[in-house]
């Protein structure tokens, strides 16, 4: 046995890997399909979406992505010929199917609404939970352990049962179908993933740094702002990206206590209808648009995934 | 270690540097830093849980607030418990729960254990099969729905070429033997990368030396597997089945995108049923009722879990 590989026994054979490679890379490769598929769907005509056998290879078009921002309406020929030239491309498409852009659709508002609500909830969340955390890491709360799992327990309630008395008190306070009472919501269910994750990351630097900076004449709370925050940061990044895709992805309270202006894209992105049912294409160019961002977040989180989806119980 | 030692390090500096601390006292930052949690914890989630405790002892229908309230006593869970549909709904959310828990943990656990064997690429390969569980389950859902109609959709479609059924009769929404499965497969792909990502860091945590003193004794790698890698890899795997359980238990988004409890009430599971009755029925103190007890039962199970799940840590 050569010197290099001699460090180790039980190494894998060279042909186990290769039996393990193959058979792992064929099931990331079957799991993706969907997504492809999705992907794929969203650059279809929808009589090329719903073509028997499904195609594979097809001419691209950007018909699914003009129909999820518009509404269109159905006119004669001769009154679409009396119109002057096709103003754009979205234009040009949906006349071949003999319709006219009437107006933008709500695929962009109720985007916005997303965009508004996950980014307004994750900032308290994550306020809130930095807060509490050094506070539970650092000080000696009474029935700490106690209000740990209290602040856990809130995630074990299924969150239809949670949305009966909410939207009651909505109802009464006025915050049914508004951006703040969604905010408000999400940030009470992330502030326990916040609290429990950030107490694991702030556990993890050492003390003596406040001692220092508090022995050269820091104030407790200069200590925490100056010294513990800056190293933070990773963590700090870590837990907002994991409560941002949490409220990106929110479907159940969104579905029931929205239902207009304060609707995020998740309860909207099914309603899309065409002429005789779903308009697939469009259905797929949104949820395109809707997991790109969560896509990205997942490539930047992979090496503090396994903390953040089990709240910081196992650390790498 | 380190941690005890800082810990240490603070109990032992504590009188004169105190007194050298200016503003607030360290109790009251404690306080200042934990208390904005707390309150808003109990105005969103404790607040309502109590008000949904009053509502389930009443006949209150949020359809109808003018009318009067009556109280019921323990009528709402009395009928509950005697319900056959919600009974149904529970053995709709067991089977469930049941199914994608078994697969999840077989599927998860081999494939942490043949990516353990560091084959060249196994990073990239890894992050490609976590990406589905980071979507959202309801356009994930939706987005089913078309995969699975019958002819045009490309479940139907691959099913049919395997099997040479024909395509239009591979209508795994429509039927009442395969919808139940159908969610099934779908929280299978989804979840399965979860249970796996915490297998692997099981089976990362099994430190070299004991698979080298197996070596040295001689121990079959069969032996190896049931002996050393499964029951220390156990822990892992308990918390990955508890945190599913709970998650899978609560189950709405995904089902009630991908077949909406149908057809019939074949895939209702207790989420969809408490939507029903509190949303569509607007039989709000009887959901009330049902809400308390599915989370008295959530989080039953849960302690109960988490008891064995320690045992099992410490042997």
């Amino acid at each position: 046995m050569s010197l290099t590989t001699a460090h180790s026994v039980v190494a894998p054979s060279a042909n186990s890997k290769r039996i393990a490679g193959a058979i792992v890379v064929g099931y990331a490769l079957i799991s993706i399909v969907p997504l492809l598929w999705i992907f794929a769907t969203s650059f279809k005509t929808p009589p090329d979406s719903i073509a028997y056998p499904p195609k594979i290879v097809f001419q691209p078009s950007l018909e699914g992505y003009c129909n999820l921002f518009t509404t269109r309406t159905r006119q004669t020929p001769e009154y679409i010929n009396a119109l002057g030239p096709a103003t754009g491309l979205c234009d040009a498409t949906v006349r071949k199917r003999n319709m006219v852009i009437a107006g933008p659709s709500n695929f962009l508002p109720r985007f916005v609404n997303s965009l508004i609500i996950a980014f307004g909830s994750t900032f308290c969340a994550v306020f809130l939970g930095t807060l509490s955390a050094y506070g539970f890491s650092r000080f000696k709360v009474p029935l700490a352990d106690d209000l740990l799992f209290f602040i856990l327990s809130t995630r074990f309630m299924p969150p239809i049962a949670v949305a009966i008395p909410i939207y009651l008190m909505y109802r009464e306070l006025g915050l049914s179908d508004t951006a703040l009472g969604m905010i408000l919501l999400y940030t009470a269910v992330n502030v326990s993933l916040a609290v429990w994750l950030l107490k694991g990351f702030i556990d993890e630097i050492p003390r003596e740094y406040e001692e220092a900076a508090m022995i050269d004449g820091y104030t407790r709370l200069q200590a925490f702002w100056r010294t513990v925050l800056p190293q933070a940061t990773t963590g700090i990044a870590a837990t907002a990206i994991f409560c941002l895709i949490f409220a990106w992805n929110e479907y159940a309270f969104a579905a029931l206590l929205t239902s207009g202006t304060a609707q995020t894209a998740p309860p909207f992105i099914p309603t899309i209808i065409g002429e005789g049912g779903q308009d697939w294409p469009a259905v797929a160019a949104g949820t395109t648009i809707f997991l790109v961002p969560i896509l990205v977040f997942t490539i930047l989180l992979r090496k503090q995934l396994l903390r953040g989806i089990t709240f910081g119980a196992v650390r790498k | 270690m380190l941690d005890r030692t800082a810990d240490n390090v603070a109990r032992a500096t504590p009188e004169p540097l105190a007194r050298r601390i200016r503003g607030i006292s360290d109790k009251g930052l404690a306080w200042l830093f934990i208390s904005p949690t707390i309150l808003l914890l109990l105005a969103i989630n404790i607040f309502p849980l109590f008000w949904a405790i009053y509502l389930s002892f009443t006949n209150y229908r949020a359809n109808r607030p003018n009318e009067a309230v009556k109280n019921l006593g323990l009528a709402n869970y009395r009928r509950i418990l005697g319900d056959q549909d919600i009974w149904i709904a529970m053995q709709t959310t067991a089977h469930f729960v049941f199914w994608t828990i078994l697969l999840q943990t077989v599927i998860g656990f081999t494939l942490a254990w043949l990516i353990d064997r560091k084959f060249r690429g196994h990073a990239f390969w890894t992050t490609i099969i976590l990406v589905p569980m980071m979507l959202s389950p309801a356009v994930v859902g939706n987005f089913w729905r078309f995969l699975y109609e019958p002819q045009i959709g490309l479940f139907a479609y691959v099913v049919a070429f395997f099997t040479g059924i024909a395509p239009t009769h591979v209508q795994m929404l429509s039927n009442v033997e395969l919808a139940p499965w159908a969610i099934i497969i779908v929280d299978t792909w989804m979840w399965t990368p979860y249970v796996m990502l915490i297998c692997l860091a099981g089976l990362r945590s099994i430190p070299e030396y004991i698979y080298e003193a197996a070596e040295v004794d001689r121990a079959s790698n069969w032996r190896q597997f049931w002996s050393i890698t499964l029951p220390m890899a156990l822990p892992f795997i308990m918390l990955a089945v508890l945190f599913r359980g709970i998650e899978n238990f609560k189950m709405f988004d995904m089902v009630n995108l991908l077949t909406g409890g149908g057809p019939g009430s074949t895939t209702e599971v207790a989420s969809i049923t408490l939507k029903r009755q509190a949303f569509e029925s607007w039989r709000t103190g009887y959901s009330s009722a049902f809400a308390i007890i599915l989370f008295v039962a959530v989080f039953g199970l849960a302690n109960i879990y988490v008891k064995a799940l320690n045992k099992v840590k410490q042997r």
